[in-house]
């Protein structure tokens, strides 16, 4: 019998996995348990605490100017109440893809059995995405020859910005913890979303690429097609709270149903979860992922619109895309699942803003799960399905929530 | 020329004018895009120049030659056994089947018995090999449908598992050089007979999953059936042989029709599918696999417990009669045909492959013609080419 020197490992069946990694798994679960205790308990302890301490430090600063025999002429606070939120907004927008692209790693990972990053920063990878990001940050920008430099240039400026504006009325947790107070909030972040189109479509037709010009225009349709079933589906969510504020829409979502299930918008029977379901859908369309990734459809166009960027402009479309992602599992928290409010008031102990990105990080999950599972459809279908499926069913649920809504009138 | 045609071929062989030139000679909806020899789903170098109205394919020209190796030429320098690892780099993903393609025309030429063993261990290599290959094309596939998980699972799970077991066998993963003129060149090692055995009934549960998330998947079947349809009369004319064929519900498979080695022993059914779409050269694959299961099972059942693993070849100086021999043999991808002309010396004469692949591609440019885009990529993927046999 040959006997090589090639030491092999028998194959790896999953239903075998040894008990010593099964005991390992087990572990990391408890460790990671204990771990997230004291997290949760410090999150539960500051509580509203940080946006308070805003306020204090307004009224605190105002106190110490009284004591000095001055007063703090008003419009410098009025700039700062102005200039905090969207700090805070911009800061948020550098760290939640930073986050959501690791998580989107490890979950990709996960469920195509592999392990995904495993080395930066120690912790399963954890600074793998702030390596990515430096290393964009030191690629060569390259203009291909023949692109229209100006549309190449502003392109990608002209993806991100709306995306970053769309999350000025999104209530983080509360009413007010929304960087702004608008009544039109929801017509807001659905009109400026639709800015991005622009700059896809620069971006397409300025790389001088054929690639490029199918994939933007893909885009385009596509985004414009996708914008009218999911706002569609958004307006029984706006009939029955009567607003269109954002703030106002989580609000209507508050109190208990027989003091079990919670009034959100998903648990109105049938017409909630039908819109629901089509927002969900045409939302993974708008951000132009799998299923509805023809904008960049690797496999046909390379990379489509944006085949021909490179460093920090190629990012930026991918922080826009995340952020879009971001945005569209925000506005699924706020408008179905309650913002910021408990499952049930006695949690309440968590905080409004806690139980917001826990419910906006379970939807990324399942854009994540969506992505990782399904093929890509084909462009014809894909409008066919959104003209012929998405909208009808859309309008069939307005008329569904209007007849319940008079009903109950 | 009338306003709006563009013969490409020729256009291309007088070294003609570049793509910008050719467009405006386009009418002005259509544009021509060229597709590789760099994209990510041409499979290899394979360069395809596409004019398109809109997303519409209106021609399709595929182009080759990037990966020309003159394999056929350099076998006329090589003796017999030399040029076996030169086969391996044909089509690189069954690797065996062309060792064994090559080694059975030269042991035609001589005359040679095959010991039983050797003949069952080429046929459990084979059909592992098979196996491989159409793993890497469900993978592959669905890659260019957009699905990229089932890509890991069949290409990082079930196909590591089988190169596992070539690496025990023979210390190779992709260019085995297994199969010699005479036999195979190593014996089974302890126990892979059980952990082959063990694969076989992995893998027959691993297809209901990719069955879950990748055949049956609406999106999937959306996307590939009635698309690219190659019919009966057409993949026929086309001298389209494999997988693709027997999609288009022609049940030939060499190993049926005219076995070789041991075939004739062993129970199995030919794969066959009716409508010549995408969905049915993907499914007929999946089908071989179940099929190939099913031979695996037997041939590691009846494997002779002991026995010679190389016929009685001289060891150096091989001279094979004056003449000539024709093998063929189902390789993953078709009839993979060997026709050899030997002039008594060490090294042959002449040397000619049938590679499938080059063979199935041509029937590209007819069936690409009324698709869109995306499904040129689909069509492409389904056609299952490796370009390493393509080009030579």
């Amino acid at each position: 019998m040959a006997k090589g020197p090639w030491a092999v490992t028998g194959p790896w069946v999953p239903s075998q996995t040894p008990a010593a990694l099964r005991r390992r798994y087990f572990m990391s679960f408890v460790v990671l348990g204990v771990l997230l205790l004291p997290i949760v308990g410090l999150v539960a302890y500051l509580g509203d605490r940080p946006w308070r301490l805003i306020e204090d430090v307004f009224a605190l600063s105002n106190k110490a100017a009284a004591l000095a025999g001055f007063q703090i002429p008003a419009w410098h606070l009025d700039v700062l109440a102005t200039v905090l939120p969207f700090v805070f907004v911009i800061v948020l927008m550098q760290v939640a893809p930073i986050f959501l692209v690791w998580w989107e790693m490890k979950i990709a990972a996960h469920i195509q059995i592999r392990m995904g990053p495993m080395w930066v920063g120690r912790f399963h990878g954890a600074l793998q995405t702030i390596a990515d990001g430096i290393k964009l940050l030191l690629k060569e920008d390259i203009v291909p020859r023949g692109a229209d430099r100006k549309l190449h240039f502003w392109a990608p400026v002209i993806v991100v910005a709306p995306a970053y504006v769309c999350f000025a009325p999104i209530p983080f947790g509360k009413t007010g913890f929304a960087p702004i107070h608008l009544d039109v909030g929801l017509l807001f972040v659905l009109g400026v979303s639709g800015l991005s189109v622009i700059g896809l479509l620069m971006a397409g037709w300025g790389s001088n690429s054929k690639y490029s010009v199918l994939g933007g225009l893909r885009a385009a349709a596509q985004m414009v097609s996708y914008e009218i079933p999911r706002v569609i589906a958004l307006v029984p969510v706006v009939m029955w709270a009567g607003t269109l504020s954002l703030g106002g829409i989580m609000d209507a979502q508050a109190g208990l149903w027989h003091g079990v299930l919670p009034r959100w918008f998903i648990f109105y029977p049938v017409v909630g979860q039908i819109a629901f379901i089509i927002y969900l859908i045409s939302s993974i369309a708008e951000t132009n992922r799998t299923p509805f990734d023809l904008a960049e459809a690797e496999s046909e166009l390379t990379s489509g619109f944006h085949t021909e960027y490179s460093g920090m402009k190629w990012a930026m479309f991918f922080m826009a895309e995340y952020a879009y992602m971001f945005l569209a599992c925000a506005l699924g928290a706020v408008l179905f699942l309650g913002g910021g409010a408990p499952i049930h008031p006695s949690l309440s102990f968590i905080p409004s803003y806690a139980w917001f990105f826990l419910k906006v990080f379970a939807l990324v999950f399942v854009f994540i799960w969506v992505r990782w599972t399904y093929p890509r459809m084909r462009v014809d279908r894909l409008m066919e399905f959104c003209w012929k499926f998405l909208l009808p069913w859309a309008l069939v649920n307005v008329a569904l929530a209007g007849f319940v809504f008079l009903m109950r009138s | 020329m009338p306003q709006g045609t563009v013969n490409l071929t020729a256009d291309k062989l007088a070294g003609g004018p570049s793509f910008e030139t050719k467009m405006e000679r386009l009418s002005e909806h259509e544009m021509l895009l060229n597709m590789g020899p760099q994209h990510p789903s041409t499979h290899g170098v394979l360069r395809v120049v596409l004019r398109l109205d809109g997303e519409v394919v209106t021609q399709a020209v595929p182009d080759l030659g990037y990966l020309h190796r003159g394999v056929e030429k350099l076998a006329e320098n090589r003796t017999y056994p030399q040029f076996i690892i030169l086969t391996d780099r044909d089509d690189y993903l069954c690797a065996m089947l062309n060792n064994w393609s090559y080694c059975m025309a030269v042991e035609k030429l001589m005359k040679v018995e095959i010991p039983e063993r050797a003949d069952t261990l080429r046929i459990i290599a084979g059909e592992l090999n098979r196996i491989a290959s159409h793993l890497l094309f469900i993978g592959t596939f669905g890659i260019d449908i957009g699905a990229f998980t089932p890509f890991l699972y069949a290409f990082g799970r079930e196909r590591e598992m089988i190169l596992d077991l070539f690496e025990q066998l023979c210390g190779a993963r992709i260019t085995y050089n297994y199969v010699r003129i005479g036999g195979v060149s190593n014996d089974v090692p302890e126990g892979w007979i059980e952990k082959a055995k063990k694969f076989v009934q992995h893998m027959k549960g691993c297809l209901k999953e990719y069955d879950n998330l990748l055949s049956y998947n609406p999106i999937f079947m959306d996307r590939t059936k009635g698309i690219g349809v190659l019919s009966k009369e057409k993949a026929i004319s086309y001298g389209i042989t494999g997988p693709n064929l027997r999609a288009s519900g022609v049940p030939l498979d060499l190993r049926k029709q005219a076995p070789y080695g041991l075939y004739s022993k062993f129970q199995f059914d030919v794969a066959v599918r009716q409508n010549g779409d995408c969905w049915d050269r993907y499914m007929v694959r999946r089908d071989e696999i179940e099929q190939s299961c099913r031979i695996l099972e037997q041939a590691l059942e009846t494997f002779p417990a002991a026995g010679e693993i190389l016929g009685k070849v001289p060891r150096a100086n091989l001279r094979p009669p004056a003449g000539e021999a024709y093998s063929q043999l189902e390789g993953a991808r078709g009839w993979l045909g060997v026709y050899l002309v030997s002039d008594g010396g060490l090294t042959p004469y002449r040397l000619h492959v049938r590679a499938p692949s080059f063979i199935n591609l041509a029937a590209l440019q007819e069936i690409l013609v009324g698709w869109k885009v995306a499904d040129v990529v689909a069509i492409l993927g389904s056609i299952d080419i490796v370009l390493g046999e393509v080009d030579r």
